[in-house]
Formats: structure tokens, C-alpha cells, sequence
């Protein structure tokens, strides 16, 4: 059986301590070991970006970062977005555009959209959509899903 | 996905001596968009991972505009295009760093980690061919440099001995009226592999309108990314005309010998090689001219 | 009923009432089902696209350590040749059967032979790589006119062609044949000045909905079944389960969670079964996913198809006469959408001459499965780009000639029915009217296409209960998975009937112990019928509360009426209540309030769409580039519009997607070799403009609101739409999808 290791990081703020083996993703730990189900997994190897999460304030695929390379480090996922009795401004946004179908990209997306945000306050239109092209949605065609993109920025301006 | 063993290594001898150690089977983790999924699809047998990116050697993200650019193996592609220096100097590089893979990509992949992967659609290889780039590589017996057309020498094989691994690339200062660029050909407007990619950099006389010298580099159309010498040299002493990027991108073709594969047909290809050389250096011209 | 009336609630926008957990994270999806004790399951898959299982050893697997247990299809039930009939027509139970875990061939690459549940997905799958099976491989036929061809090999040695009600004597990779015939069509095409006659090749596409498949069952010890898993219809696991497995449906519980995407493709089960083998191998519970190979692969995706389309015009455009013959991909076991392909394939148009011919043939593909508007898509890339043509011949605009021969009601489609009242008309009106239409386009190698499509949408089975509560809101339970909004719809309809805000309606999706039968969420069908069930299910609660107020006020209930929210009485006595007070007093009145409503509507009402888009084409390297896109559609009554745009935006995307790039590649031994999100390229937001999604409202007399199904039809219209432009910008006539670079440059004569 495979051996696991201990690995200790901090996960939207919190230190958590988790045992995993080499060949887990982060995407796996997440979701099997520590039951952070929101970043999700459509094809494990990074092409559609449903399993987008922030790494040391960089966002990354999940499913392409091992559970064990998190060591000392510092994750942001879905579920550390809202405050308790608010919705972040983007979540806001998908909700009052409408810009999620089945739902299942959301958390990628909301993700994406928020790394773009935090280094970009101000995007274009062109901006949003290529920063946001690794991330697939299957239901919307994007069109509101760039339109909420699009009132965060202008919200903020 | 196999089983295998995982460490961060914290200099490169402990690195090497790792990889001395375990042979074929160990592999250098730096971004690991490659790796990762080459392993969980089992196209890659691994008994070990050696996480590089706590070395600082292989982090060295360094441009001086007397030296030129050291770029360390495991740099993410994301901290290059983030540096106005290095765009101003090496727009191709950026030009490939900014459409490999999504940005989520870009967050881990590096351009090191793109030639050590030796495709021969890596997008990050034609730039670095046409910027004149070294490998600096870190082995059991020192260190040595290799011209970085030299470095792939198969579909995922490289010029890597055993126990070797990348340190860094070193890609000279740019010559003044001197300028490159990179695309590719895509079906899609992103995150696809390229069916063609062509890489130019272009030396200009003063008066910008006689190419002084010029590098082409191509990809997806070998075995390994090409450097297209014949088409690169005729350039040379040229004064720019269509007729002039027109034998260049005949010479392109000439050498380009494509297959049929899911991405594209070899005719398409070799047709593609063609637009794109053109258009490469083009753009390449394009830039140096625009420049005030 | 449905004459245009004021709402309160339909017509607005009111947030999702599950959007605040999908923006968090917080839904639960298949995949994220936890259960303490949970086995991960991993299937095997065939490496050839057609050979015979000689034999299959599973004993390296089990005795691998942290396996719990192994099935192949041993473990199924004898199917025979039974059939069965799971509400959507009959099926071979044997076929069926074969699909989950192929007993005596494998029919494609991907075919499911043998399962493994284990301690961890990875020992899962690495136990997969030890069982050993013995397989004689046989040459695979890939392409339906190939299949078609007499001394093609054959998939099934006991597969007849069955033709209009006569069945064949020898056996065939042609399941069955079908035709319609309308008028005199020779004579049809003598009145015409113009005829043309094309052609057409598109390819396997799939739905490409974002998340896998997946199943999680438990067999407790008593033999109840429960299967949590995605699915667009709880009930229909069941049966399909239920068949399979030879097994109750009593004694099966099927919990749908979140899905994500499905499109028709997460009708027919694959893994579902196979989990509940595992789980009643093992005693544990086993939750099984699929890699998006596996998906790719293993699942169903959309035929092929080869279609030729001929129709006759007089010079001044009235079309006079059309035939068509349609051959489609069944993949491994019949079961094509030629049926719905010949509904639609005419239904734009009133003409009097039609004769369509379908065949659906079975090819070494996986079993193709349902996707939007099955079949219909096909059908109107070769109609759709004949008609341009025929436009363009008579130089005639080509929003003119369709309106010249726009379908009405009372007009009868080629396969028999009469139309209704549709909104043919007024679409192709209201696009006429778009300032896309009308703006310029003279640019180089830009071109505009335009193209139509029709779907006939569907009722089906459905069952909501609303239970009332005591602060005047409302807990409505439902068996229709909500695959893009329609918690929101059906919940806005109970709303407008007892004047109530959306907000104040919680509406719950059930598993199959605890709602009436619902059919699934497809045909575009939710929003129609479940709505339909929800209003018939508030009109109880209606009258039931009207009840109350005669008792509260010791009148006849004919004395109370209700109005915006208000009851009040009539004839005499001064009394009003609101319908959140009156909700307060229940428990002095009589005690709770159910209502409920089932239905099974046949007035679906076809819906209608038109599409314009510009594009641009690089004459160097033949990529079409989307510039602009205006898709116009007849929703009847858009309930929530917001969710209308988003499904007529999502389907106009995938098919773009199908138009430019989406396709299975095979190489000569049946292996898909692009089966990633890498290489088959669906359309990232980068490669689109926005997408003017405009709404067409035409009431359906079959609906109390008016409501059209709208999931369909709007990816029906853009492959002819972009083949027409790609005409306008070039010169060129595309006749085969996807429309890739390659194909364009091939095409232009520049490789």
C-alpha cells in the first residue's frame, strides 16, 4: 500500500494538517480527505478549469498540483469566498446575472474570476475572456457569465 | 495513477544526486502540467518526483540589459510576462508564455519545464531557439551549456544525460533594431496545442530596412522544434521585401516534414508553415520598425 | 386561455432559489457524495473498437490488496432477448444489457467489460490493469455508408432491418427504415424552376456536459437499493436499473443530487448499474466515476450522419417540393434520432410534396445517446444550407423566401401532425426587424448566414406536491432535476397562481420514495410540464384555501374569491384575508394544506428559432472566426427570461461548436484519438462574441401561461447559419462538420 505523508498548509485562513499519498492531487485531498467538495473535477488534467483554487495567491488547476507540494503553503477555495452573512461581490454578480445553468463550472469560474480581479480590478471585455478560457461552461455560452464578470469591474471602478 | 515518491529537494546537488541515483524512473517536478497528467495517464512510468521549486537556483528570474535574461528551469510563466523589461526585450518569449495553456496554467507551468517535456508543439521552444538561448545543465560531473536547438532530441526525449538535469536558461542581451515574435496555429483561440508554431527574431540595419540577420524556429512539424537555418540565413543582408519573407518561408516548408495527427493533417501543416513563417516575420519587421 | 395577460411573478427575474449554494460551493453534486465505509469503484474498458470476448480473468485483480470485489457481466442477470419498455419506446433488455458490461463482444473502444471496486480510486484503477482478457479482434466499420454496404461486417449476427413494419430476411447493420410522405413529390419538383439537390456529412459530437458521470449504491441488508448519482431523471434509473437488474422498483431508491450538465446525455445509465453489482458484491457502498475518457468514450454521443436534401422552387420561391434521406450513426445498438430528425427537418416550412427517408444503422461507436433537439441539428445543416442556396439561385433575401413559405397553424408537418398555433412567423419576423439584420456587412471575407429550425418539444409525466405553511410561503416538492434554473420556473408559476413572491416558494428536487412520477428533464419538457403540474398543484392549494375563508367567514365558497394575493368576500359580508394570514389560521381551519398536481399534457407546442450570424474567414489558414450572433426564438411565455437567454445562448454556443471544431477523430482501428477537453475543442469564451438571445412570445393554448419548451431548438439553427455565412464571406459551400480549418482550406483549394 501506498505510504502517505503528513502535510501541514492553511486553507482559506485556517491551518489544517491532512495525510495524503504522493499521487493525490490537491483536488483529491480537497475533496476526498477534507471533504471541500466545491472545486470540482471535470477532466483531471487541465483543460476545463473546474477545479480552479488559488494557490499562494496564484490560481492553479487542482488537479494539476500534488496534495503533498502544499506543504507550507496557502490554498483558497470556493468555500472561503463568502463572508458568513455576505456573498462576495462576484457571487453577487452570478446570481443577479443569471450566469450560471447546471452550476457545475461556477466554483472555477467565481475562482478565475476572482484571481483576474484581485490583479486587475478593471478588465475589458477581451481581458475577461481570456483570462477566463481555461475555464469551460458548457450551459451559457458565457455570455453572462463575462456580463457579471463585467459588473464586478464596473461596480469597482 | 502509479504509485510513486515525492521529495522537495532544496539544492541541486541533492537534486542530481537523486536523479544519478534512481535513473529513467525519477523525474523533476516543476510545474508538473505535463508530468502530472503523463503519469496518471500512464505515458510516463515514475517511481520518483524531485520538486525543484524550492531551489533557488532554478527560480532565477534575472534580465540586465547588458547580460541578457537568466531564466531559472522552474520560473512560471506568469512572473516572466510580468516583468516589462523582459517583454520589451523578448516579446516572443511572451508571445508564447502568455498562450501556453490557460492562466490557471500559466500559474505553474515555466518555460523550462516546456523544453524539458520536448514536445514537439511546445510553444515556449521556437522563442528560445530564435533568442539565441543556452541551457545551463546541472549534472553528477558539473555543469555544462548546450544551444537549446540541441536540447530535444526526440517526442519527449532531450540531450538530458543521466543524473542531469536543467538549471536554467541564458538568453542573450537583444542586439539594437533587433526584435521577435511567436504564434502559432490554433482551431481555437486558446487552449489548444499548436497544430503549426513558427518563432522569428529579425536584426535590422539602422535604417530598418535591411534584414542584418534573422533566426526562424518552427514547431509541430518534426520530431523535435526546428530551427529553420537555410530559411534563417538566405535572410541575412536582405532588404525586406515579400518576395525576400517569401523565400524564407519556402526554405521553412522545405525542412518541415509533419505527420497527420487529431490536431492536423500534414498538408495542412506544411501549407501552415508557410502562412505562419511569413507572418512571424512579419511581425518580428513589425516590431523592430515601431519601435521608436 | 393564454391571451396576453399582465404577471406579477412570470415575466421577472428573481435570483435562483438554489443559486446562493451553487455560488458557495456548498451544492452537492454526484461526485461529492460522502458515506462512511465507501468503496470507489473503476470500470475496464475494451481497447478495440469490435471483437469477440473469448475470456475475461479477474482473479489477479481480486487478489490485489485493498480490492473488495470485481464484476463482469457473469454478474448480470440473463437478459434473453427480452424487451423492455422504459417509457420512451421499447428497447432489447439484451442491448441494453450489453452496454453496462459487455457479456459476448465488444461493439467500441471504451465498451465497458468488468468493474473493480477498492479502498481507493487509484488501487481501483490499477486492479483494472490486472484483469486479463482474452479478445479476437474484428475489423470495425466506422461510417454509416460503410455500414450500409452488404458485405460490411457486421456487428449484430441477428440484427434485421425492419422497414416500414416488414422485417428483413438477412441480417444488417441497418436496424430499421423509416419514411414520410406528403403530397406527390415528382410532381412537386416538375412545378419547380429551380431544384437543388446536396449532399451533406456531419460528424460524432458529443454533449460535453462539464461534469462526469457518476453513481454511488448501497444494497442494505434488507435489499433496498438507494443509488445517489446525477441523472436527468431519478425515475428513469429507476426503471432502467430495475430492468437490468431484474430487481423491484419498490425496492429501489434513487437520489438525484446536482448534475452537472447533461444535455440528454444523462438519460440512459452506464455506471449506475454497475455500482449497485459492486455494492451488492462487496456489502459496502461503492461510489463509481468516470474519467472524461471514459466519458468520451464510454458515453453517448450524437450520430454521424449522412444526408442528402433536394428541393424544388418556382422562380418566384414558393418551395414546391422536398425530399430528403437521412442515414444516422446508431453506434453500437439501434437506437438513432433519425425519427425526430425526419419530424423536423421540413417543419420551418408549408410544403405540400415531402418524402424523407430515415435509416438509423449501428457502426463501432458508442450507443449513441440523446443530445439537445436529438437528430433535428443533423437534419437542418442539409435543409438549412438548400434553402440559402435556392435563395441565393432566385436571388431572393433569404429571410424573404422563408417567410414565403413559413409553416402556419393548420399546416401539416410531412410525418402527419397539424400544426398548432406557432410562432413561425413571428420569429422570422422579429429577426427581419433586428438591427443585426440590417447592418452593414461588405467587409472582406466577412459573411452573414441566416438558417432556421424547428423542435417539437414534448410533455411527458410530472408530479409536484406543494405543502403550505403557516407564514404564508410555501414548500414545493418535485422529481425534475434542475438542470439550468427550474427550481426557479416551475416554482414562479405556483407563485403567480396564489400571488405569492418566487422567494416565498421553497422548492425541493426528491428522490423517487418521495414525489409521484416524474419523466425526465429533457424534450425541453421541464418548465412545461412539471410547471404545468405545479400550477394545477397550486390551483388545489387555491381551492382549498378558498375553503377555508368560507369556513373562516361561515359563507359558501362560491362567495370568496381570490385576487393578488387577497381573498375576500363577495355578496355580503365585508371579509378580506391575505393569503399569508389565512396561512396562519390553518390549524383552526382543518388542519395543513397539500396540493397537489400530476400531469401528462399533450399540447407541448413546437418551438421555432432563426439565427444570423457574421462571420470572418483567414483565406490563409481557413479558421472561421464568430463576429456576431443574434439568435431569435419563440418561447410561448418566457417564465423567468433571464433563463430563456441562457438556454438560447448555451445551445447557440454548442452549436457553434459543432459547426467549427467539435468532432470525433478515429483513427483506422476505432480509437477516438482526441477524446480530452484538449483536443476535442468546445468553444472557450474567448473564441465568441455575446450572444443576442432575443424572445419571441407567442402563447401555447397548451399551457395555462403560454410556456414553450426552449432547451432545444436553438442548437439547431447555427451550423446552417455559419455554413451560410462561411458562403457569403468566400464563395465556398461547406457540406460536411465541422467546418475546421482544414476542411476550409481543402475546400478553398489551398491544400
Amino acid at each position: 500500500m501506498a505510504r502517505k505523508s503528513h502535510v501541514q498548509t492553511t486553507i482559506n485562513g485556517e491551518t489544517v494538517e491532512f495525510l495524503c499519498e504522493s499521487r493525490q492531487s490537491l483536488l483529491e485531498v480537497l475533496r476526498d480527505e477534507l471533504h471541500l467538495t466545491g472545486a470540482k473535477e471535470g477532466c483531471n488534467n487541465g483543460n476545463c478549469g473546474a477545479c480552479s483554487v488559488i494557490l499562494d495567491g496564484r490560481l492553479v488547476n487542482s488537479c494539476l498540483v500534488l496534495g503533498v507540494e502544499t506543504e507550507g503553503k496557502s490554498v483558497e477555495t470556493i468555500e472561503g469566498l463568502a463572508e458568513p452573512d455576505k456573498l462576495h461581490p462576484i457571487q453577487d454578480a452570478f446570481l443577479e446575472n443569471a450566469a450560471l445553468q447546471c452550476g457545475i463550472c461556477t466554483p472555477g469560474f467565481i475562482m478565475s474570476a476572482k484571481a483576474l480581479l484581485d490583479s486587475n480590478p478593471n478588465p475589458t471585455e477581451h481581458e475577461i475572456r481570456y483570462w477566463l478560457a481555461g475555464n469551460l461552461c458548457r450551459c451559457t455560452g458565457y455570455d453572462k457569465i463575462v456580463k457579471a464578470v463585467l459588473d464586478v469591474a464596473k461596480a469597482s471602478a | 495513477m502509479q504509485d510513486f515518491s515525492y521529495v522537495a529537494a532544496k539544492t541541486v546537488p541533492e537534486a542530481v544526486a537523486l536523479l544519478d541515483e534512481k535513473g529513467e524512473k525519477a523525474r523533476i517536478l516543476a510545474g508538473g502540467t505535463d508530468l502530472i497528467v503523463q503519469v496518471r495517464e500512464a505515458r510516463r512510468d515514475v517511481d520518483l518526483m524531485i520538486d525543484v521549486k524550492s531551489i533557488p537556483a532554478v527560480n532565477v528570474l534575472d534580465y540586465n540589459a547588458d547580460t541578457g535574461l537568466t531564466l531559472g528551469a522552474a520560473v512560471e510563466c506568469y512572473k516572466i510576462y510580468a516583468v516589462d523589461a523582459i517583454c520589451d526585450a523578448y516579446p516572443s518569449l511572451i508571445d508564447a508564455t502568455t498562450i501556453i495553456g490557460g492562466t490557471a496554467i500559466q500559474g505553474r507551468a515555466g518555460v523550462g519545464g516546456n523544453l524539458c517535456n520536448a514536445s514537439p508543439a511546445a510553444d515556449g521552444i521556437p522563442p528560445l531557439i530564435v533568442l539565441n538561448a543556452t541551457c545551463v545543465i546541472a549534472g553528477p560531473n558539473g555543469e555544462r551549456e548546450l544551444p537549446v536547438e540541441q536540447f530535444c532530441t526526440a517526442p519527449g526525449q532531450t540531450a538530458l544525460e543521466k543524473g542531469e538535469m536543467l538549471v536554467s536558461l541564458k538568453v542573450p542581451a537583444p542586439a539594437s533594431n533587433s526584435s521577435s515574435f511567436y504564434l502559432r496555429f490554433i482551431p481555437r483561440n486558446e487552449m489548444d496545442i499548436a497544430v503549426v508554431g513558427a518563432g522569428a527574431s529579425v536584426t535590422l540595419d539602422d535604417a530598418k530596412q535591411t534584414i542584418v540577420s534573422a533566426r526562424i524556429a518552427l514547431a509541430a512539424v518534426a520530431p523535435t522544434p526546428l530551427f529553420a537555418e537555410e530559411a534563417s540565413a538566405l535572410l541575412a543582408g536582405r532588404e525586406i521585401s515579400d518576395a525576400a519573407i517569401d523565400e524564407a518561408a519556402q526554405a521553412a516548408q522545405a525542412i518541415a516534414r509533419p505527420i497527420s495527427d487529431m490536431r492536423g493533417t500534414a498538408e495542412q501543416r506544411t501549407h501552415l508553415v508557410g502562412v505562419l513563417t511569413r507572418r512571424a516575420l512579419n511581425g518580428a519587421i513589425q516590431r523592430v520598425q515601431d519601435a521608436s | 386561455m393564454a391571451e396576453k395577460k399582465e404577471y406579477k411573478v412570470i415575466g421577472t427575474r428573481p435570483i435562483r432559489h438554489d443559486g446562493v449554494d451553487k455560488v458557495t460551493g456548498r451544492a452537492l453534486y454526484g461526485a461529492d457524495f460522502q458515506m462512511t465505509g465507501l468503496l470507489h469503484g473503476r470500470v475496464l474498458r475494451s481497447p478495440h473498437a469490435h471483437a469477440r470476448i473469448i475470456s475475461i480473468d479477474t482473479s489477479r485483480a481480486e487478489a490485489y490488496p485493498g480490492v473488495k470485489g470485481v464484476v463482469t457481466a457473469k454478474d448480470l442477470p440473463d437478459a434473453g432477448d427480452k424487451v423492455a419498455d422504459l417509457g420512451e419506446g421499447a428497447v432489447n433488455l439484451k442491448h441494453l444489457c450489453d452496454n453496462i458490461l459487455a457479456s459476448d463482444k465488444v461493439l467500441y473502444k471504451g465498451h465497458a467489460v468488468a468493474a473493480v471496486a477498492a479502498t481507493s480510486p487509484h488501487i481501483a484503477e490499477e486492479a483494472c490493469t490486472l484483469i486479463d482478457v482474452e479478445y479476437e479482434v474484428l475489423p470495425p466499420v466506422l461510417e454509416v455508408r460503410q455500414a450500409m454496404e452488404a458485405d460490411a461486417p457486421l456487428l449484430h449476427e441477428h440484427l434485421k432491418t425492419t422497414s416500414m413494419g416488414e422485417t428483413a430476411d438477412e441480417p444488417s447493420n441497418v436496424a430499421s427504415h423509416i419514411q414520410h410522405k406528403l403530397g406527390d413529390p415528382e410532381k412537386g419538383f416538375a412545378e419547380a424552376d429551380i431544384v437543388v439537390e446536396r449532399d451533406f456529412v456531419t460528424g460524432t459530437v458529443h454533449q460535453g456536459y462539464i461534469e462526469p458521470h457518476n453513481a454511488t449504491a448501497h444494497f442494505n441488508q434488507d435489499g433496498q437499493l438507494t443509488i445517489w448519482c446525477s441523472t436527468q431523471g431519478a425515475f428513469t434509473v429507476r426503471e432502467q436499473v430495475a430492468e437490468i437488474l431484474q430487481y423491484p422498483i419498490s425496492k429501489i431508491k434513487v437520489v438525484p443530487m446536482e448534475i452537472g450538465g447533461g444535455f440528454g446525455g444523462k438519460i440512459s445509465v452506464y455506471i449506475k448499474p454497475v455500482a449497485a453489482l459492486l455494492a451488492k458484491k462487496t456489502g459496502k457502498p461503492v461510489k463509481v466515476l468516470m474519467s472524461r475518457a471514459d466519458v468520451f468514450e464510454g458515453t453517448g454521443p450524437t450520430p454521424a450522419s449522412y444526408i442528402r436534401v433536394k428541393m424544388g422552387a418556382t422562380k418566384d420561391g414558393k418551395i414546391t417540393a422536398a425530399e430528403a434521406y437521412l442515414a444516422f450513426e446508431a453506434g453500437a445498438y439501434p437506437g438513432a434520432p433519425v425519427g425526430p430528425g425526419a419530424m423536423c427537418i421540413f417543419a420551418p416550412y408549408s410544403i405540400e410534396n415531402v418524402v424523407i427517408d430515415g435509416y438509423d444503422v449501428v457502426v463501432n461507436k458508442p450507443k449513441t445517446a440523446p443530445y439537445r433537439a436529438p437528430g433535428a441539428p443533423n437534419a437542418a445543416f442539409g435543409s438549412e444550407s438548400v434553402v440559402d442556396e435556392i435563395a441565393e439561385k432566385l436571388d431572393i433575401d433569404p429571410l424573404e423566401i422563408r417567410l414565403l413559405n413559413a409553416a402556419k397553424e393548420g399546416d401539416r408537418r410531412a410525418d402527419g401532425p397539424i400544426h398548432p398555433r406557432i410562432g413561425c412567423i413571428e420569429t422570422l419576423e422579429a429577426t427581419k426587424a433586428h438591427p443585426h439584420y440590417t447592418a452593414p456587412n461588405g467587409k472582406k471575407h466577412h459573411g452573414r448566414g441566416v438558417a432556421s429550425g424547428y423542435w417539437f418539444n414534448i410533455g411527458l409525466e410530472s408530479s409536484v406536491t406543494i405543502n403550505v405553511n403557516s407564514d404564508g410561503t410555501i414548500n414545493l416538492i418535485e422529481g425534475s432535476t434542475d438542470i439550468g434554473g427550474t427550481r426557479a420556473s416551475i416554482a414562479m408559476q405556483a407563485a403567480e397562481v396564489l400571488g405569492i413572491p418566487a422567494e416565498s416558494v421553497n422548492p425541493s428536487v426528491v428522490d423517487t420514495n418521495s414525489v409521484g412520477y416524474t419523466a425526465v428533464t429533457g424534450g425541453s419538457r421541464t418548465t412545461y410540464a412539471t410547471g404545468y403540474a405545479a400550477y394545477e398543484a397550486a390551483q388545489e392549494v387555491k381551492r382549498k384555501m378558498i375553503a377555508r375563508a368560507a369556513k373562516l367567514w361561515e359563507v359558501n365558497e362560491a362567495n370568496v374569491q381570490f385576487a393578488d394575493g387577497e381573498f375576500s368576500c363577495i355578496n355580503g359580508k365585508e371579509e378580506q384575508i391575505s393569503f399569508r394570514d389565512l396561512c396562519a389560521q390553518l390549524g383552526q381551519t382543518g388542519g395543513p394544506i397539500v396540493g397537489s398536481g400530476t400531469v401528462n399534457p399533450g399540447g407541448a407546442g413546437g418551438a421555432y428559432a432563426t439565427h444570423v450570424v457574421d462571420v470572418v474567414v483567414d483565406e490563409e489558414t481557413g479558421k472561421v472566426e464568430i463576429l456576431r450572433y443574434t439568435a431569435v426564438q419563440d418561447a410561448g411565455r418566457a417564465i423567468h427570461p433571464s433563463y430563456v437567454e441562457g438556454q438560447i445562448q448555451g445551445g447557440a454556443v454548442q452549436g457553434i461548436g459543432w459547426a467549427l471544431n467539435e468532432e470525433y477523430i478515429y483513427n483506422a482501428e476505432g480509437t477516438m484519438t482526441n477524446a480530452s477537453f484538449l483536443d476535442y475543442r468546445m468553444p472557450t469564451c474567448l473564441d465568441l462574441p455575446m450572444i443576442d438571445a432575443v424572445i419571441v412570445e407567442v402563447p401555447n393554448p397548451g399551457h395555462p401561461y403560454g410556456v414553450r419548451g426552449v432547451g432545444e431548438v436553438p442548437i439547431v439553427p447555427p451550423m446552417a447559419a455559419i455554413a451560410n455565412a462561411i458562403y457569403d464571406a468566400i464563395g465556398v459551400r461547406m457540406t460536411e462538420l465541422p467546418m475546421s480549418p482544414d476542411r476550409l482550406l481543402k475546400a478553398m483549394g489551398k491544400i
